[in-house]
């Protein structure tokens, strides 16, 4: 079913980054654009898949400050445009968002940021609110689903008539969730792209669009922060539920809205505590925050991740701290709620348990008790690991034998993909740094560059074909130019793996399904002057003598590019080049002077132990069949048979 | 009035990264929701499925959204895609008059294939969600799935089963109708006969 379908009024069952798509169609925008990361990268997918019937442009930008130029050259042209990234992807745009904020914008604009409170699918708990405050421009949370329809529409209008960007911050729980939402219409296409630039140099809606002057730009920027901060006194977003005078005043957002609202309901304390929702969290609706701090006795804010509406509102109590008196704090900053990690309604329900004095016992001990034990002895974890017939496992077990046959301790430094799973055992523990996009490089041209100080380890780097655009090239560019000695090694797996195969300039088709110029990897790294080698992982023996080859002879920058598509991509899901089958014969068991190196170390979970039998044999369900585990077994029991392609 | 037995109804649906959880949670989701019925669904994405123990959470009210977390404890059915999963999900969010449904063919963590831990025994997972729940049902849908052609199929025999459990109003005709919308009446031929094969399982594990 399309996003497009469906009329005002129609009922629809949507994830949260749905709502987002639809608020945006809804509000009648135009331009799309970002950088696919988890947990934002369902609103550009949907709104892609509907670009053509909707007549609107959505990209994949080759990074996220890209992306956000993108959008901002349509609300320049007077267009209505998105742009979508996750938290960190901020980080990466945010020189860009700082002089956006500086010059303003024309056609709305919405700045949408996914935050991953912790750190669900990240290596980070980053947060995208401080930016607003940061660069100063208005915040908006969504508390749930029909909202995040709804205020994503309202955004584009706020924008439009303050003439800036506004962030609108979801969370994983809300963007990954689904809810019931209440459809409105989309209306047509109708605004025609012009850029008016020949105004006098200071008219905001046809001089030139910069953020010089700066201080004369800079205090127009705070005029719309305060004219927003008017608008948002009265906003609908903005609710507030429970007795006149609360004993203690709740004041929430976002996803912490619905955990807030189910923790009161499993204490059943609705006639003491109030809960303030705020949909505007900056700039504060201070008017409507003093009344509320006015009529309860104590504060409890619960937010992901840091204390920043804490913050911001115990500032205004010190401020109208004259006329109400002194209020008591619950939150971050004396401990009661934490600031690291995901909350939940546990979480909030054993804080207000605790500032209220009631007792709440979730569960009744002896089942629980029970129930732990059981699981302690009864559910081994699970490891994350790479899927059956992934070609960054055979890549890592590659570059870790190479690498220990060496013997100099050589190590690796990553960045983020799938393969950042390399720095657990189902890598080999093969990554020994792992940072933001693209660091991996960036870090191993230093390293490569410590050679007089007594560094005589070979360093290696690897970065997946996506981020070879985002944040590796730069780095690569840095290695080569200092004649830094490094073993770059870019898994190219043909497609953005880990967040569903979004495209990226490496590949010919675009995010709307167009055929587009394809950037061809290795010819950029010959073109910086790389020394440039192609494998297929999956052939272990040559990967294995084409990277010792490098990293015995030559010095410099050397790129190797490991060509072989994800287990996952649609042109390979569910397709086996090969039938697998462990000879029981031939399998030594626990005798095999290996060691049982097929299930021990190179732990395909396509390839399981029997231990009644004390052979490894094929879990034909999960087996992907890319017949690499063949090439592993020293005994050679592991067989493959080739499967016939069909045409 | 649509059939719950408590509001919110919240029901587990667990399993293993790829085995198909939030295109299972979807469908039922869609199919509950089809009746008025209000649902809130919290899913696990991204790099925590690779091979790691993933959980959708479904709220079915007939008033409201609830949290997309169940609160500790406060699951009424579980329905577990993989068996050592029903004992995870037990620990965190069972009590004693929480109902079981689970896919008996088990998935190998890499600790159990690499020998660091066990898997423990069949007959003792059974023996763990039986003292641990009100009532519980094991079925071999995987198995009777890559017989019907494909281990896919075994998500469809899921809610199959679960229907077959009257544990939530999920009726075969809508099922049929929305897999037509869904992908063509050719495959929706299929995908009953497997509601179908999972509900008669149910009907044989009771
Ligand atoms: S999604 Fe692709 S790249 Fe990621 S672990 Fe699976 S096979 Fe490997
Ligand atoms: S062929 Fe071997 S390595 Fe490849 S998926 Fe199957 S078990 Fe895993």
């Amino acid at each position: 079913m399309s996003i497009l379908d469906g009329k005002a009024g129609d009922r629809r069952l949507y994830m949260g980054n749905e709502c987002i798509a639809r608020g945006a169609l809804e509000a009648g925008v135009s331009v799309a654009a970002g950088y696919p990361g988890t947990p934002s990268s369902e609103i550009i997918e949907t709104l892609a898949k509907a670009a053509k019937q909707a007549g609107i442009y959505v990209e994949w930008s080759a990074n996220e400050k890209v992306s956000l130029e993108v959008a901002a050259a349509a609300s320049f042209a007077g267009l209505r445009s998105m742009c979508v990234m996750k938290q960190n992807g901020v980080n990466v745009a945010s020189d860009f968002l700082l002089h956006l904020a500086g010059s303003g914008t024309r056609g709305g604009m919405v700045l949408v940021p996914c935050d991953d409170p912790g750190a669900l699918s990240s290596v980070n708990e980053g947060e995208a609110r401080h930016f607003a405050r940061l660069v100063e421009i208005p915040l908006l949370e969504p508390g749930d689903f029909q909202e995040a329809k709804e205020m994503t529409q309202w955004a584009f209008e706020l924008s439009e008539e303050l003439r800036t960007l506004v962030m609108l911050r979801s969370v994983t729980r809300l963007s990954h969730a689904s809810g019931n939402i209440t459809l409105g219409d989309i209306p047509p296409q109708t605004r025609q792209a012009r850029f008016v630039h020949g105004g006098f140099i200071l008219d905001p809606m046809e001089g030139p669009v910069m953020s010089a002057p700066v201080t004369y730009k800079h205090g127009q920027q705070q005029d719309r922060i305060r004219r927003a901060a008017e608008i948002f006194e009265t906003s609908p977003f903005n609710t507030y539920t429970g007795p006149e005078s609360p004993e203690l005043l709740l004041i929430t957002s976002s996803a912490c809205n619905l955990y807030s609202k189910e923790a009161i309901h499993l204490l059943n304390v609705q006639d003491r505590v109030g809960l303030l929702k705020l949909g505007t969290t900056w700039p504060l609706p201070e008017k409507l925050v003093a009344r509320h701090l006015a009529a309860a006795k104590a504060v409890l804010v619960v937010e992901e991740i840091l204390p920043f509406t804490e913050e911001n509102v115990k500032v205004l109590a010190q401020e109208i701290s004259g006329e109400t008196g002194y209020r008591k704090f619950y939150g971050k900053r004396d401990g009661t709620i934490p600031s690291t990690g995901e909350l939940s309604p546990d979480i909030v329900a054993g804080a207000l348990a605790k500032v209220l004095g009631v007792t709440y016992e979730a569960v009744d001990p002896n089942y629980k008790a029970k129930a732990n034990q059981y699981a302690f002895f009864g559910a081994p974890n699970r490891d994350l690991t790479f899927c059956p017939g992934c070609p960054h496992r055979a890549s890592f077990w590659n570059i870790h034998n190479v690498l220990a046959a060496d013997g100099r301790e050589g190590f690796v430094c990553g960045d983020i993909g799938c393969y950042s799973m390399a720095v657990l055992p189902s890598g080999f523990s093969t990554l020994k740094t792992l940072h933001a996009m693209g660091s991996g490089t960036g870090v191993a041209s230093g390293f490569g560059k410590l050679a007089p100080f007594g560094m005589d380890q070979p360093v290696m780097s690897v970065c997946g074909d996506s981020t070879f655009f985002h944040a590796a090239l730069p780095a690569l560019v840095n290695a080569v130019h200092h004649k830094s000695d490094i073993t770059m090694a870019i898994l190219d797996n043909s497609g953005t793996g880990m967040t569903g195969f979004q495209s990226h300039p490496g590949l010919a088709t675009d995010a709307m399904g167009n055929e587009v110029p394809s950037i061809d990897i290795a010819g950029v790294c010959q073109a910086l002057g790389a020394e440039v080698r192609i494998a297929d992982p999956f052939d272990i023996q040559d990967t294995q003598a084409v990277l010792h080859e490098l990293l015995e002879t030559k010095k410099g920058v050397k790129v190797l590019i490991l060509r072989q598509i994800c287990a996952l991509s649609p042109q390979k899901k569910g397709k086996k080049s090969f039938d697998m089958e462990v000879d029981a014969d031939l399998c030594r068991g626990e005798d095999c002077g290996c060691n049982r190196l097929c299930t021990r170390i190179f732990r395909c979970p396509g390839l399981v132990w029997d231990a009644e039998n004390k052979r490894s044999v094929i879990d034909e369900v999960i087996c992907a069949g890319c017949g690499v585990c063949a090439s592993i077994c020293p005994a050679g029991a592991i067989k493959k048979k080739e499967i016939a392609k069909v045409a | 009035m649509t059939g719950i037995a408590k509001d919110p109804y919240n029901v587990i649906i667990t399993g293993v990264g790829g085995q198909g959880n939030v295109l299972a949670s979807r469908m039922l989701g869609n199919l509950l929701s089809d009746q008025g019925l209000f649902v809130t669904i919290g899913e696990t994405f991204g790099a925590s499925q690779r091979g790691g123990s993933v959980m959708s959470h479904l709220r079915v009210s007939r008033t409201s959204a609830w949290s997309p977390q169940i609160p500790l404890g406060q699951a009424d059915l579980v329905v577990s895609l993989e068996p050592i999963e029903a004992v995870r999900v037990l620990a965190q969010y069972g009590n004693p008059g929480i109902k079981v449904l689970v896919n008996s063919r088990s998935i190998q963590p890499v600790g159990c294939i690499s020998g660091e831990t066990a898997y423990p025994p069949m007959d003792d997972i059974r023996k763990w969600v039986a003292e641990l729940s009100a009532q519980s049902w094991f079925v071999d849908a995987t198995n009777a799935a890559v017989k019907l052609g494909h281990a896919i199929f075994g998500n469809v025999m899921m809610v199959g089963a679960l229907s077959a459990t009257h544990e939530l109003p999920i009726e075969r005709e809508a099922f049929g109708r929305a897999m037509e919308a869904a992908m063509g009446p050719e495959k929706a031929k299929k995908n009953l006969q497997a509601f179908d094969m999972g509900a008669a399982m149910v009907a044989e594990a009771a």
